[in-house]
């Protein structure tokens, strides 16, 4: 998929001469700050905007050229604020594009109720619910289960959990990786939050204002080799730490663990800054790396850790 | 009223029939107005979305109109057209513009436009985004304005009895009761007439349950 676009620039959220690709069954996450340009970026995709110049294409083929109707019921939609239909039940929302598209009503109900079992809504419990009786982070989730709906190749999401607090957030992002784990949807992800970013995206296209594309790659690569002063600030002086949160230590060397003290102990999953942080804690020189049965397989120390992030930095530049 | 009772019960049972008949002639010239005012109203509301600034000139218009004092708007009117049901229901109708107008303007104004871009971006048509979500998210608001403009009608019918014993509904009976000095007919005019609005008005609140299930829903929740 390429998109090349270039609408009137100097109104905020005007884009300028983006263009680059997303593989199939990959998360791309426009990532910038406000008025960048990347939810125009977004809505040019299903054409709720219509760019001034460039193409996107979608599969080989140009969105521009399409049904916008049909374009859109075969792009999944999720928005910040949902937009759950107010008077359909939880059921009828998320069967919406299914009904347009002309499935049968036993159909639609079976998709419905499946989807609201993947999205971790117990459908027995809350088909019949409206909107209003829903807290926020279930109408969320009903709004990913509504885009998802007619089995889209693409999704474009736009800032969806950024109005939940802190801990649904992280909660709706784990599980939209579990889901995405299994469906291989292919993704275009638009927030503000660089940790998001980081952690949603396969690849990341880091916004500058005016709606050029400041760098695209993987976040590993964005975080360790900003292409621009610009970049650099966005990403944060914290960057080298959320490298560390990129790596879990199952990717660690380990050293032979010695004498045994009271040491702390890391599932192979625990991300190496949050082994770092709990190394700097307890103030102790290392701690017991768990292996996937949960079995010690060797020493961490703040040394490895450190060099975990020159090692690879060795590796990607010699790849370049 | 020397001696004579309040209520002469032997001549309201000697005349259910009469009584019933303009029971439904009241009924008959309501409907009619609130029908044809909702059909113009929708057409003014519509056009008042589509061009914002004829918004605040239609409804200087409509309340201008809902100044003019029935009984003289009634009378006017008689040069033009006569003593006619026409001339009956061109009052009735235009006073209930200024009731629906707002209202259903403010009911498409409510639909949120979170819920709006939600339905172009999934691949709503305008037809299918008008008919599946506007409207049914409009409907509370209509629903409000109906239910004034019908209370409203119901009452100001009875003034349409100046034009003649064959209009004015139940109002015949609180005309005919005034030149007559009997209460009775007076009292059998206006309480009829205020029961007819009380129950119209519960059934737009019916209609509206029906209609609005979820609206219900957010109530009795929480």
């Amino acid at each position: 998929m390429t998109k090349r676009y270039d609408a009137a620039s100097g109104m905020p959220g005007a884009v300028n001469d983006l263009s680059f690709e997303v593989p199939a069954g990959a998360i791309c996450v426009l990532v910038g700050p406000s008025g960048c340009g990347k939810t125009t970026s977004l809505k040019m995709v299903n054409r709720l905007i219509e760019p001034s110049a460039g193409q996107i294409l979608l599969d080989g083929v140009d969105v521009g050229t399409e049904n916008v109707t049909a374009l859109r019921r075969r792009i999944g939609y999720v928005i910040q604020q949902v937009g759950l239909f107010p008077h359909l039940t939880v059921e009828r929302n998320v069967a919406v594009v299914p009904g347009l598209v002309g499935w049968s009503r036993e159909r639609q109900r079976t998709r419905s109720r499946d989807l609201l079992s993947m999205v971790g809504l117990d459908p027995d419990r809350y088909a019949d619910r409206y909107p209003s009786q829903l807290s926020g982070g279930e109408r969320q989730r009903v709004g990913v289960a509504r885009a998802l709906a007619a089995d889209p190749s693409l999704m474009l999401m736009d800032e969806p959990f950024a109005a939940v607090d802190p801990i649904v957030r992280e909660r709706l992002q784990d599980e939209f990786l579990r889901v995405q784990r299994q469906l291989a949807k292919t993704i275009l992800f638009v927030t503000h939050d660089v940790d998001e970013a980081i952690k949603m995206g396969d690849l990341i296209a880091v916004l500058e204002d005016g709606g050029r594309l400041a760098q695209f790659g993987p976040p590993d690569e964005i975080l360790a080799r900003p292409a621009s002063e610009f970049v650099a600030r966005f990403v944060g002086q914290d960057r080298g730490l959320k490298r560390l949160s990129l790596r879990t230590v199952a990717d660690l060397k380990v050293e032979p663990i010695g004498h045994a003290d009271e040491l702390p102990a890391f599932l192979s999953s625990t991300t190496l800054r949050d082994a770092l942080s709990i190394l700097l804690a307890a103030d102790t020189r290392g701690g017991i790396a768990l292996d996937e049965a949960g079995l010690p397989r060797g020493l961490v120390t703040v040394d490895a850790i450190a060099s975990a992030l020159a090692d690879d930095a060795q590796i990607d530049t010699a790849r370049t | 009223m020397n001696g004579e009772p309040l209520v002469r019960w032997d001549w309201l049972f000697a005349h259910l029939g009469p009584i019933a008949d303009r029971v439904v002639q009241h009924l008959y010239l309501a409907a009619i107005a609130v029908g044809i005012g909702f059909a113009i109203s929708f057409a003014l509301a519509a056009l008042s979305i589509r061009r914002r600034r004829l918004f605040p000139l239609i409804s200087i218009l409509a309340t201008g109109v809902y100044a003019i004092p029935s009984f003289a708007l009634f009378a006017a009117l008689v040069a033009v057209t006569g003593l006619s049901v026409l001339t009956a229901e061109i009052p009735l109708v235009l006073y209930t513009l200024v009731l629906f107008v707002p209202n259903i303007v403010a009911g498409f104004d409510a639909v949120p436009g979170d819920v709006l871009e939600a339905a172009d971006g999934l691949g709503y048509t305008a037809g299918e985004r008008w008919w599946r979500v506007e409207l049914p998210l409009a409907v509370p608001l209509v629903v409000a304005g109906l239910r004034l403009a019908t209370v409203s009608t119901i009452g100001l019918v009875t003034v349409s009895a100046i034009l003649g014993n064959s209009l004015g509904g139940l109002g015949y009976y609180i005309l005919d009761g005034y030149h007559r000095h009997f209460t009775t007919e007076i009292l059998v005019g206006g309480l009829l007439s205020i029961g007819l609005a009380a129950l119209a008005d519960l059934g737009c609140v019916l209609l509206q349950r029906l209609l609005t299930p979820w609206a219900a829903a957010r109530v009795a929740v929480r």
